[in-house]
């Protein structure tokens, strides 16, 4: 379904913020202060869960930013995350492999279980923990070393250096990434002569090239052209089923084409999380309505 | 959108409730009718000088021009007088009226303002002439400043000589430049070649002459010399010009006793003279070499063996006390015995290579003591024109500077610019060559670099990846920049405090034992020079990897640690590669200031002559713990502690112009490694 978010005006925001005055619209109950269940669809509970979110929150400081987050992430699907700027989206990709842990401020708790591990626990290997999970960033960051030396990252820092092994690896990532018939001939270059779009999906290519278990994308495309954007579309498209997928994403056209599930969240809580399908035509809730047609955000 | 509208809306509200006064002010927002826009083009035009920029561009390009103007200046200062130093200027004879004569090179010439007094002692042909110079150029008169050299005689190696004295000037043809181990340069005509018959060298008939007969014929000799013009008699067995002067009577020449009362051939006149010093000056000079190696090296050999003697002997007489008493006593009195028997061995040895090295110098000294050169001075001042016998193998460099064509005299400045670059100082620094001085100087900035480059990095890399923002680091940081600002001499206080008389100390006593008292590393020397200046480039090189660091996207530190990467795989194979260049910035900066320090190598072991080498064929080869020379400290005390200033100046250029160079050669060496890896690691920006 299209959604024409340019159909906002005047009096369409004029209804959303009376919306807003609705002391039955969950986006005022927050904006109140009151904690709301997540309404989640049934049709999640047919999934086999990879990843468990358990009441987790998470402070910056004295700033709550996630609040009592309970979602699983469903196996060999796409799983995307929408909401409006701020909502929270990023902060929960980045503490599914404890990035935020390298920010001093943050505190947390509750727990996430990525395949019956659990990621919080006291005694968990930060460090093996993050090799079981791919990440790929808003800005594309291939390191500072070859195409090859790049894709073979996560295997070199494991001690792995067999070269017959790092090359069938890179090629099978780089097939996998849908580069490798662009950089086949120049592994050996630097990566950071490769166009924006390339460089994302390098980075793509060395967050498979380790068989993540979940593959965490925040925004991958919010920094690429339309061409582009729409080659990591359907690299996603073809790398679903093998690996499952969890990404963030400010386009709500991109959310409903590239996703079998979608979460929306809202000013730190998950507000709405279901089939895209059914999430982007029958949203259960008014705020998710408001959402996707525009209406606010 | 909404929101901008209420503000657009209420700023409108506000300037028409501030009245008039706030409508300039809003006519930027809304409509403009045409008197608003003329004010406001107006209102414009006022600030519009400064604002425009135009003062700035010229305030600022002025700044840079004078910069680059004061920078080039000196490098032009330096680069011409450094690159003319060597270049053989032609040999002017100056005559005065009432008789007097100044042969040489011009180094300098003047204008200045005589005093009255000076012009009232003068009289006759000269006060007339310089009255009217005076008067033509208005209190002022020229002057030369001439290099006479001769100074064994004369006790003077410059004359200033006033144009109003110079009755004649001219170049002889045959005046010629003799450059001397000793004494400086001479100056003056080639009159005979000696070449003295080997006393040991028998006559045809097999026999070997007589005293009487060499006697004869040294007589006869001198008789033909004296027909030169110049009085010359045998005097105590020597061969001396006229008197018994300073020119011949010296320990150095007593060599040449026995020989002269041999037979000399003489090869008269200039020509003759001047081809047969061509013919036989190189050999003669190698085997000047060859009897520097065996004094130097072969010496230095042999008692390196017996100093390794004497320590060991001394060693174990220290363990011995220690030992005395206990168990191990009588093994050690053994072993005594044995190294007191092998040092008396190698004293034996020793005693016997010194003999035989010894005469081998002999040998060659009385060889090359049969090639002399009969030179006639021009006369200096008042004093006669005099003649100088001067052995062949004193001679570094002779020519007749007034005969040489271009190719010459630019063979001449090739060969000085190579005796500079490779040879040993001579003339207390003032001449010969500056080798050591440029071995210390870069093995210094490279001991340096090797020390900072690592000690900083690691440093900068846990102010920045590991350590907590917070007061520490802070005080840390301050105190490093500050480093930074502190006088230099301090580190070398600092340097010779610490480092020689504490680690140093230390180390003798642990390792040196044996030599004390004499130090071997408690005192001034190439390892703790470096360490000196290590630490006095150490903010440079952490401030500079500090920014590097920083430098290095954020993004990239996530994507490695999201990839499974340690902290410390992710500095290594992320940080660092990509802070490199930045690094390597840091560390040129700190080789420019640390080869071109001279204030705290003066306490921690930069001296004006060091005897060897830090890195020798003596085991174990590389001696950091030897004292140095230092093209800075060499260009301080050639231009400041030279009492033959005027002759040291022009090599103050030089040696700075080379000081410069080998700055620049490091830098460009260590700008090319930083552009290779900047291409490695493209995007970065230093």
């Amino acid at each position: 379904m299209k959604t024409d978010v340019n159909a906002s005006s005047a009096s369409e925001i004029a209804v959303a913020v009376k919306a807003a005055a609705d002391p039955n619209d969950p986006i005022a109950a927050i904006s109140r202060g009151e904690t709301l269940p997540s309404e989640v669809h049934k049709s999640l509970a047919d999934e086999e869960a990879v990843l468990d979110v358990k009441d987790f929150r998470l402070w910056y400081g004295a700033a709550q930013a996630l609040y009592d987050i309970n979602m699983s992430v469903p196996r060999g699907k796409v799983t995307a995350l929408i909401g409006p700027s701020g909502c929270g989206k990023s902060t929960l990709l980045r503490s599914v492999n404890r990035l935020n842990d390298l920010i001093d401020i943050v505190k947390i708790d509750g727990d996430m279980v990525l395949n019956g591990d659990s990621v919080y626990g006291p005694g968990v290997d930060v460090i093996e923990l993050r090799k079981r999970m791919g990440m790929v960033f808003q800005k594309s960051n291939p390191f500072p070393m070859s195409i090859y030396e790049n894709v073979v990252y996560s295997l070199r820092i494991d001690g792995e250096n067999r070269k017959s092994v790092l090359d069938e690896i890179c090629e099978k990532s780089l097939r996998g990434a849908a580069l490798w018939n662009e950089v086949k001939d120049r592994l050996d270059d630097l990566a950071l002569g490769l166009s924006g779009g390339q460089q994302q999906r390098l980075c793509i290519a060395r967050a498979i090239a380790a068989e993540p278990e979940v593959l965490l994308m925040d925004e991958p495309c919010s920094a690429l052209d339309p061409i582009a954007t729409g080659k990591i579309e359907d690299l996603i498209e073809s790398l679903r089923g093998e690996y499952t997928i969890l990404i963030v994403t400010h386009n709500m056209q991109q959310a409903s084409r590239v996703s079998d599930y979608t979460a929306f969240m809202y000013l730190g809580r998950l507000i709405e999380y279901g089939a895209t399908g059914e999430l982007f035509t029958r949203p259960h809730l008014k705020a998710t309505e408001d959402y996707i047609t525009g209406r606010f955000g | 959108m909404s929101s901008s509208e209420k503000e657009s809306k209420s700023s409108g509200r506000d300037a028409s409730g501030r009245g008039s006064s706030g409508q300039g002010a809003s006519g930027k927002g809304s409509s403009g009718n045409g008197g608003g826009w003329s004010e406001r083009t107006r209102a414009r035009s006022k600030s519009s000088l400064f604002a425009a920029g135009e003062p700035m561009v010229w305030l600022t390009g002025g700044a840079l021009a004078a910069c680059a103007f004061m920078v080039a200046g000196l490098l032009l200062l330096v680069l011409v007088k450094g690159l003319s130093t060597f270049w053989p200027a032609s040999v002017i004879k100056l005559e005065t009226p009432d008789g007097r004569t100044y042969m040489g090179e011009v180094t300098r010439e003047d204008l200045y303002r005589p005093t009255d007094n000076v012009l009232a002692d003068l009289d006759g042909e000269i006060a007339r002439k310089a009255a009217l110079e005076v008067e033509e150029k208005e209190g002022w008169a020229f002057r030369r400043l001439v290099r006479t050299g001769n100074f064994k005689l004369t006790q003077n190696h410059f004359s200033w000589v006033n144009e109003w004295e110079v009755a004649e000037a001219s170049e002889p043809e045959w005046a010629m430049v003799l450059e001397r181990l000793e004494w400086g340069r001479f100056y003056g005509f080639p009159e005979a070649f000696v070449l003295l018959t080997p006393i040991s060298e028998r006559t045809a008939d097999g026999q070997g002459r007589t005293g009487e007969e060499r006697m004869a014929e040294a007589l006869g000799l001198v008789e033909e010399l004296a027909g030169q013009g110049a009085e010359v008699q045998l005097v105590d067995d020597r061969f001396v010009n006229g008197r018994r002067g300073p020119a011949l009577v010296d320990p150095a020449e007593s060599a040449t006793v026995q020989d002269l009362q041999g037979v000399a051939q003489v090869f008269r006149g200039p020509e003759q003279a001047w081809a047969k010093f061509q013919e036989l000056h190189k050999e003669s000079r190698q085997r000047w070499h060859d009897r520097r190696r065996l004094e130097k090296f072969d010496t230095g050999k042999v008692n390196h063996k017996q100093e390794e003697a004497r320590l060991a002997v001394r060693e174990l007489e220290l363990e011995l006390e220690e030992a005395s008493g206990t168990a191990g006593e009588p093994d050690v009195r053994t072993r005594l015995a044995d190294a007191e028997a092998k040092f008396e061995e190698v004293r034996t040895w020793a005693d016997r290579e010194f003999t035989r090295i010894r005469q081998e110098i002999d040998a060659i000294n009385h060889e090359n003591s049969r090639y002399q050169i009969l030179m006639r001075t021009a006369g200096e001042g008042t004093r006669p024109e005099e003649q100088v016998l001067l052995r062949l193998d004193d001679v570094v460099r002779a020519y007749p500077a007034n005969r040489l064509g271009w190719v010459d005299k630019a063979g001449i400045y090739l060969s000085r610019w190579s005796e500079f670059l490779t040879d040993e100082p001579r003339e207390a620094n003032s001449e010969g060559g500056v080798y050591p001085a440029i071995f210390g100087t870069v093995a210094m900035t490279l001991i340096m670099s090797l020390v900072v480059v690592p000690f900083g990095v690691l440093a900068a890399l846990y102010l920045k990846e590991y350590a907590n923002a917070g007061p520490v680091v802070s005080a840390v940081r301050i105190a490093v920049n500050n480093l930074a600002g502190v006088p230099s001499i301090v580190f070398g206080v600092f340097g010779l405090g610490f480092f020689c008389y504490v680690v140093g100390a230390s180390i003798d006593e642990v390792l040196f034992a044996a030599n004390l008292p004499n130090p071997t590393f408690g005192k001034g020397g190439l390892l703790w020079a470096s360490l000196t200046l290590a630490l006095l480039t150490l903010p440079v090189v952490i401030v500079a990897t500090e920014e590097a660091v920083s430098a290095v996207p954020n993004s990239m530190r996530e994507g490695s640690y999201a990839c499974g990467a340690s902290k410390w795989q992710t500095i290594r194979r992320i940080v660092l590669p990509r802070a490199l260049p930045g690094i390597i910035t840091g560390m040129i900066l700190a080789i420019a200031r640390g080869a071109g320090e001279v204030a705290p190598l003066m306490l921690v072991g930069a001296v004006k002559l060091a005897p060897e080498l830090p890195i020798d064929g003596l085991f174990p080869f590389v001696h950091p713990e030897r004292s140095f020379m230092h093209l800075g400290f060499h260009i301080y005390d050639v231009g400041f502690q030279s009492q033959n200033s005027e002759a040291a100046k022009p090599m103050v250029f030089t040696t700075t112009l080379l000081l410069i160079a080998i700055v620049a050669v490091l830098n460009f060496v260590t700008i090319a490694i930083r552009n290779r890896l900047r291409s490695k690691f493209a995007g970065g920006q230093f």
